[in-house]
C-alpha cells in the first residue's frame, strides 16, 4: 500500500509556492492586505463549515450545560453549576461510568488482540487472499445500524439463528425462557454489546494494521531470519515494534469510536433495564429527552474525556517520534 | 533434545529448515486459506441471515430453521407499500447533499493548502483535524440547540450540513495528497499555454485527482447514508427520517415486519458494500493521514 503523504501542519516557512505570489514584491498595505486576503476565497467555504457544524455546537453545549430549562423546554435563565450538581447526585452515574471504562478498555483491547491475528493471516499468501480480504469489509462499510438489527434479530429468544445454534449446542435449554431472552438479563446483554461492537470494529482495525504490517520492509525479516530467531521471536521483537506506530493510531481511532458509539447499546437494550447497560453516551443520550440542561452537563464530561484521549495520544505519538 | 551435541544440532537444523520449507508449503497454504475463508465467512454471516430473513415468506418468519422452505422475492417489491421509499429517498437526498457539499468546499480548501503556503494555513490544518477527531454523537445536544435556534429541525438541509461538516476532514486529507503529488510544472505548462489558475484546475488537476476525487465521494457517501444519532435527533416526522432512523424505529413497535426491515436493510446495506470494496485501498490512509506523524 502506498504511504500518502499527509499535510505538513507544522509547515509554515516559505516554500516553493511562495514564489508565485511574491512575484510581485509586497509593496503598498493595500497589496499586503490582498496578499493576506488571497487564500479566503479557497478556504473560507471549508473553515465556514467547521466553525458552524463543528464549533458552534460546542459552545451551544457549554451554554446549555449552564442555563437551567424547564420541563418543556423554555430557558429559565442561568442555572449556575445546577445541573451539574445534579448530575453528579445522580445515583446511577458511577456505575454508568465505571460502565463506560470496562466497555471501552474491553472493546479496545479485545479488538486490538483479534485483528493482529486476523492482520497477520491475511498478510500471507494463499490463493484467494483478495476475496477473503473483501469480506471483511462489509460490517465496516454496513450501517451499524443494520448489523445491530440483525444481530438483535439473530438473538431473538424465540427463533433467534444464534439461539437456535446455542440450543443446538445445548447452551440454552428452552426457547422464549430466561436463559434464551440474552438481551433481558443485563450482565449478558452488556456481554453481547461488547461482542458486536468488537464485530464491527476488528475490520477497520485489521485494515489498518494490514497497512502497517506491508510497510514493514521484507530485508528486515530475511535479516532475522539469517540471525536464526523463531518465527515467534520475530514477531515479538522486529513485527510488533515496527507495528508500533499503526497500532497507536488504530488504538486511537478504536478509543474514539468505541466511546462515541451510540447505535448497538441503544438499538439492543437502549441503555436498560434502568441504566444497568448504559453507558455516558447513552445515558447522555436518553437525559437529553426530560432534562436538556443536565444532558449537556453530561456531555461536557464526556468531551472533557475526549479532549484527554486526544492530548494523551499526541504526548504518546511525540514521545514515539522522538524515539526513533 | 538440549543434550544434543553442537555439531548434529548445526547439521540437523539447515535439513530441518530445507525439509520445512520444501514439503509442507502446499499443507500450510491450505491451513492458512482456510482458516481465512473461515474468518471472512464469520464476518459475512450476519449479512447473510439479512439476505435470507429478507426472502422469508410471512408464514415462515417465525422458523426455527437456518433455511427457509420457500424464497420470498416479492418482499422486495411489498416493500415499497410500506412506505419505506420516502425514507430511502431522504437517506439519498442527504447523502448526495452532504457530498456534493464536501467536496466543494474540500476540493478548493485542499488545492490550496498542497499549493501555496499562507498565514493560517497551519491553523486551518489544525482546525480540519479536530473535526476528524470529534464525533457528532459527543456533542448532539450543542447540536441539537443550534439547529433549534435556526429552526430547522426536521429539514433535510440541516442533517447536510452536519454530515458534510464531520466528513470533510477525510476529503481534505486524501485530496491534499492527491494534489501535492502532481507535478507543479503540467500546471505551469497549462497557465503558460494561456489557462488562467482557476481553468487549469478544472482541466489539469481535476482529473488528474480523480482517483482521490471518486474516493473521498464514495466515503463521504456511506458516512452520510449510515449516520444515525444526528438524524435521530434532528427529525422528528416520519416522512423526514432517513432509512437507519425509521428501520430502527420498526423495532419498538409491537409486532416487527422483520422481512420487510430486512428487504430495506439488503437495499440500504448491499450497494454500501460492493461502492466501498471500490476504494478499500485508500480508506486507511485518509483516515490515519491525519494523526501519524
Amino acid at each position: 500500500m502506498t504511504q500518502t503523504t499527509h499535510p505538513d501542519v507544522r509547515g509554515a516557512g516559505p516554500g516553493p509556492g511562495e514564489a508565485r505570489v511574491v512575484s510581485h514584491r509586497p509593496g503598498g498595505p493595500l497589496r499586503r492586505l490582498t496578499r493576506a486576503l488571497a487564500p479566503l476565497p479557497w478556504i473560507a467555504p471549508a473553515t465556514g463549515l467547521i466553525l458552524f457544524v463543528v464549533i458552534w455546537p460546542v459552545v451551544a453545549m457549554f451554554q446549555t450545560s449552564g442555563q437551567h430549562y424547564s420541563s418543556l423546554g423554555f430557558d429559565m435563565g442561568s442555572a449556575g453549576w445546577k445541573n451539574f450538581t445534579r448530575l453528579f447526585a445522580e445515583a446511577d452515574l458511577t456505575s454508568v461510568m465505571v460502565r463506560t471504562v470496562v466497555w471501552v478498555v474491553a472493546v479496545v483491547t479485545i479488538t486490538m488482540l483479534l485483528s493482529l491475528g486476523v492482520a497477520q493471516l491475511f498478510n500471507k499468501q494463499f490463493p484467494g487472499r483478495r476475496v477473503a480480504r473483501w469480506a471483511l469489509i462489509a460490517p465496516w462499510a454496513a450501517s451499524v445500524v443494520m448489523t445491530t438489527l440483525v444481530f438483535r434479530w439473530m438473538l431473538d429468544p424465540n427463533n433467534g439463528a444464534i439461539v437456535v445454534f446455542l440450543h443446538q449446542l445445548g447452551v440454552v435449554k428452552d426457547f422464549n425462557g430466561t436463559g434464551s431472552n440474552v438481551l433481558a438479563n443485563p450482565v449478558s446483554a452488556f456481554c453481547w454489546e461488547i461482542f458486536v461492537a468488537v464485530f464491527v470494529s476488528v475490520p477497520f482495525t485489521t485494515y489498518a494494521l494490514l497497512a502497517g504490517l506491508q510497510a514493514v520492509p521484507a530485508d528486515v525479516y530475511e535479516a532475522a531470519k539469517l540471525d536464526g530467531a523463531s518465527a515467534f521471536r520475530t514477531y515479538l521483537s522486529v513485527t510488533l515494534p515496527l507495528l508500533r506506530p499503526a497500532l497507536l493510531v488504530a488504538a486511537l481511532i478504536n478509543v474514539m469510536n468505541v466511546f462515541n458509539s451510540f447505535p448497538i447499546i441503544y438499538e439492543l437494550t437502549g441503555g436498560g433495564p434502568g441504566n444497568q447497560t448504559a453507558t455516558t453516551t447513552i445515558f447522555m443520550y436518553t437525559t437529553q429527552q426530560t432534562n436538556i440542561g443536565e444532558a449537556a452537563a453530561m456531555s461536557v464530561v464526556n468531551f472533557g474525556f475526549i479532549i484527554v484521549i486526544v492530548l494523551l495520544f499526541l504526548r504518546a505519538s511525540k514521545w514515539n517520534s522522538a524515539e526513533d | 533434545m538440549t543434550t544434543q551435541t553442537a555439531p548434529a544440532h548445526a547439521a540437523a537444523r539447515p535439513a530441518k529448515s530445507r525439509a520445512a520449507r520444501r514439503t509442507p508449503p502446499r499443507l500450510r497454504t491450505v491451513g492458512l486459506a482456510g482458516g481465512a475463508y473461515l474468518i471472512a465467512i464469520f464476518f459475512l454471516l450476519p449479512y447473510l441471515e439479512m439476505i435470507l430473513t429478507a426472502l422469508r415468506p410471512h408464514n415462515e418468519i417465525r422458523d426455527r430453521n437456518y433455511l427457509p422452505h420457500h424464497f420470498a422475492f416479492s418482499n422486495f417489491i411489498n416493500i415499497w407499500d410500506t412506505g419505506l421509499g420516502t425514507n430511502l429517498r431522504v437517506s439519498l437526498e442527504i447523502a448526495v447533499g452532504s457530498t456534493a457539499l464536501v467536496l466543494l468546499v474540500a476540493i478548493p480548501a485542499a488545492y490550496y493548502t498542497a499549493r501555496r503556503n499562507f498565514r493560517g494555513k497551519r491553523l486551518f490544518l489544525l482546525l480540519v483535524l479536530i473535526t476528524q477527531m470529534f464525533q457528532p454523537t459527543a456533542m448532539i445536544v450543542g447540536i441539537y440547540r443550534e439547529f433549534m435556534q435556526f429552526n430547522m429541525i426536521d429539514s433535510v438541509w440541516a442533517l447536510v450540513l452536519v454530515n458534510a461538516g464531520f466528513n470533510m476532514a477525510f476529503a481534505v486529507w486524501i485530496l491534499n495528497a492527491y494534489f501535492g503529488a502532481i507535478p507543479k510544472e503540467i500546471e505551469e505548462a497549462a497557465i503558460v499555454d494561456g489557462c488562467s489558475r482557476v481553468g487549469a484546475m478544472f482541466r489539469v488537476i481535476i482529473p488528474l485527482a480523480m482517483p482521490g476525487i471518486v474516493t473521498a465521494l464514495i466515503f463521504t457517501f456511506i458516512a452520510a447514508w449510515n449516520e444515525f444519532i444526528v438524524a435521530l435527533t434532528l427529525t422528528t416526522s416520519d416522512a423526514t427520517h432517513p432509512l437507519t432512523v425509521k428501520a430502527s424505529s420498526y423495532i419498538g413497535q409491537y409486532s416487527i415486519d422483520w422481512q420487510h426491515l430486512f428487504a430495506g436493510s439488503v437495499i440500504a446495506t448491499i450497494p454500501v458494500i460492493i461502492l466501498f470494496a471500490l476504494i478499500e485501498g485508500k480508506v486507511v490512509s485518509g483516515l490515519t493521514a491525519g494523526s501519524v506523524k
